[in-house]
């Protein structure tokens, strides 16, 4: 419908608002008497283009890119974040451990990152590009290598600390020339009122006024604080406050799955990423320098009790084990004929389909505690509305099974980026739904997909059931010798192609 | 279609005044004129671009409304809009640095002597925008038959499809009136998004931008 409105003669669509005039009448008196009883509480409250609400990852992101950008970066951007890290100029030591909760961060991201400037601070600290990845099962039917020579790439991702990430973005938030200011507390209420006209002829208009008039959205901080925006970006994680109180619906499902995250060591480096899936659920082993890999277990949430309070040793024992010859026995290549079976489909040999299975390198320290976490799978049936935006994990949570989570979220900030830039450039009003409803239009296929993917992944290994776990393991040597798939496989992965299969 | 021709806007004057395209406000200190404003959809941009906007419309309830709408941004408010024509504010001896009229002169009576006004508006140096509606046998099929009776986008007869002007006559009558056209491009709608883009498929609408010499 907003479509044909747009292309009607420009006085059909305002004479369309007038009718709301009725319903600022009786706003406005409402607002007036409420203010009445507070006076000027927290002083002045400040107007800003954009308020971002959660100075996480994908938060800080968004300011990056809007810096980056030479249309945008003369926003006013309010960041709001109770975070104390947020305060302070370094908190990342050499010297610290790594810590279990890690991202792995795809080359799209990487190119992203570069982007907007904040690489170099990453490089600066710990992180471990990869080049390779084994992929197999508990049934020993199958397993896929994959290597990023397949797909002419240098690198298949990156593992880095979400703490590095964070610091890296902070910094080069801060030495840009966005005008920012970050706010340490965290939103308590947000209003939005519906567009109404001004008969007062006044071009010194108030921010209470513009506000009334639907042309701020107002937002109270637990601190006392207020502030105006024209557009409020929700980027506070999967229990997005914003989300919340714009009133967004979400489907979504529990996975009953926990996931044990945490930091092991080895004796050797580890270059490769591994994950085996499990009956109850994938183990991923992923490098993350100096001899250090993260974990992530998925398994139901009893077990996940069990296994996070168990001793050290018997955790390291219990990880080997599972890597190895738990559950079921390693992978041959004789089980389902030689390549030969595919030769026809090849097209070209890739060239890790002649690398032989091999058993991941063994844990032999702890070097963090372990966190459990549940799953889920959570996702915005919109992502915009009037003067907000939901970006990250507000918007959609996945499955970790591929690592693919924040760089989903890096995606939505670097598309509202530019869509908030094109509509700079057009003069429009930045909040306006039809702005921000492109936005949308661009993710939301792009991120369905994705999770659709993850989500079929997740609920085809749950079922141990003998026909089902041949064609997976079909799957997997398909996924090995077809070196067209193995290719399709990586550049979706990577962040490449964003639907898969469709070039 | 709004978006699409402010982005011509945006990129020919940029050129035109040899202003940085990546500027958020890149008309500070131009004067525009939007003639036929209507609502104020296209003069509100163009305030937030920087530029000094003046919006002229012969029908005062657009003029009312617009004002009502563009109070409410600062960028907009100051906005100078008045209900009168084109040749009254020649005679009133006004100039402006960019004369623009979109979907105008598809309406008035004398197309020619609508150019001169245009003309005489446009202050020395300065740019002429004007877009319209061709005179061929697509823009009957889109513009008359297909907007007006099967999708109903505008009311029937807001068009009278023989005062469509060719891009031919429009380059005439503005040359005759002493504009140069130098730029032209054409809107062309693709069902299946929705979204209106450039393109230089000037058959049914189109858009050109003139400089006066003298």
């Amino acid at each position: 419908m907003n479509r044909i409105f747009a292309t009607k003669a420009g006085s059909d669509v305002y004479r369309l608002r007038i009718p709301w005039r009725p319903f600022s009448n009786d706003a406005a008196p409402l607002l007036s008497s409420q203010n009445a009883g507070n006076p000027e509480k927290g002083s002045e409250a400040k107007q800003y283009d954009i308020a971002i609400v959660g100075g996480g990852m994908v938060g800080l992101a968004l300011a990056c890119s809007l810096a980056s950008r030479p249309l945008t970066r003369h926003l006013n951007v309010a960041i709001i974040d109770s975070n104390p890290a947020l305060g302070r100029k370094h908190f990342i030591k050499k010297e610290d451990l790594p810590d279990p909760r890690v991202s792995t961060i795809t080359p799209a991201t990487i190119s992203f990152f570069k982007d907007i400037g904040a690489w170099q601070f990453v490089e600066q600290h710990r992180h471990a590009y990869f080049d390779k990845m084994q992929v197999w099962d508990y049934t020993g039917l199958s397993y896929a290598k994959y290597n990023a020579r397949d797909a002419d790439k240098e690198v298949l991702g990156c593992v880095v600390e979400n703490k590095v990430l964070l610091s890296s973005l902070l910094s080069r938030v801060q030495e840009t020339v966005l005008p920012k200011k970050i706010y340490p507390s965290r939103l308590n209420s947000m209003s939005i009122l519906p567009n109404s006209s001004s008969s007062e002829v006044d071009s010194m208009l108030s921010m209470t006024a513009l506000f009334t008039h639907g042309r701020l959205a107002k937002l109270e901080l637990e601190d006392g604080n207020s502030l105006y925006a024209k557009l409020v970006v929700g980027a506070d994680g999967g229990k997005s406050r914003v989300r919340e109180l714009a009133g967004f619906r979400t489907t979504g499902w529990n996975y009953s799955q926990n996931a044990i995250i945490c930091t092991v060591e080895h004796d050797v480096e580890n270059h490769c990423a591994w994950q085996r899936f499990l009956p109850s659920g994938p183990l991923a082993l992923l490098p993350i320098g100096d001899k250090f890999s993260n974990i992530v277990w998925t398994m139901s949430p009893k077990e996940s009790s069990e296994f996070k309070s168990i001793t050290e040793d018997n955790f390291l024992k219990a990880v080997n084990h599972a890597l190895d010859y738990g559950y079921g026995p390693h992978p041959t290549p004789s089980i389902l004929g030689s390549s030969d079976l595919f030769s026809w489909l090849k097209g070209g040999i890739s060239k890790s389909a002649n690398d032989c299975f091999e058993i991941p390198p063994k844990v032999v320290k702890l070097a963090s505690e372990r966190m459990a976490f549940p799953l889920s799978l959570r996702h915005a049936n919109d992502y915009a509305s009037k003067r907000v935006a939901l970006i990250g994990d507000a918007a959609h949570t996945v499955h970790p099974l591929a690592g693919q989570g924040v760089n989903l979220g890096f995606g939505d900030a670097s598309t509202l980026s530019s869509v908030i830039s094109e509509g700079i450039a057009v003069g429009t009003d930045i909040g306006e739904v039809s702005l921000l409803k492109k936005y949308e239009a661009d993710r939301k296929p792009a991120n369905v997909m994705m999770m659709a993917v993850l989500d079929g992944f997740q609920k085809a290994y749950s079922v141990d059931f003998g026909p089902l776990n041949i064609l997976r393991a079909a799957a997997f040597h398909g996924a090995h010798h077809i070196s067209p798939l193995k290719k399709s496989i990586i550049s979706y992965a990577s962040g490449e192609m964003r639907l898969p299969l469709f070039a | 279609m709004n978006p699409t021709r402010l982005a011509f806007l945006r990129s020919t004057l940029c050129r035109h005044f040899r202003k940085d395209p990546l500027s958020a406000r890149p008309f500070e200190g131009l004067r525009f004129i939007d003639v036929g404003c209507g609502g104020g959809i296209l003069s509100e941009p163009l305030a937030r671009m920087g530029a000094t906007v003046t919006g002229i419309d012969a029908i005062e309830k657009n003029i009312k409304i617009a004002r009502l709408h563009a109070n409410l941004d600062p960028t907009t408010s100051t906005i100078e809009y008045c209900c009168t024509t084109a040749e009254k504010l020649v005679e009133e001896q006004r100039k402006f640095d960019a004369v623009i009229a979109l979907e105008v002169i598809e309406h008035v009576a004398d197309a020619a002597e609508f150019c001169k006004s245009l003309s005489a508006l446009t202050a020395h140096e300065g740019a002429t925008v004007v877009s319209t509606i061709n005179r061929s046998m697509r823009s009957y099929a889109t513009a008359i038959v297909a907007a007006e009776y099967l999708l109903q986008w505008l009311p029937k007869g807001t068009h009278q499809w023989s005062s469509f002007l060719t891009p031919e006559e429009l380059t005439m009558i503005l040359k005759r009136a002493g504009v140069d056209v130098k730029e032209m491009a054409g809107f062309v709608y693709n069902p299946l998004t929705g979204r209106w883009s450039l393109s230089d498929d000037i058959s049914v609408n189109f858009i050109a931008y003139g400089t006066k010499e003298k």
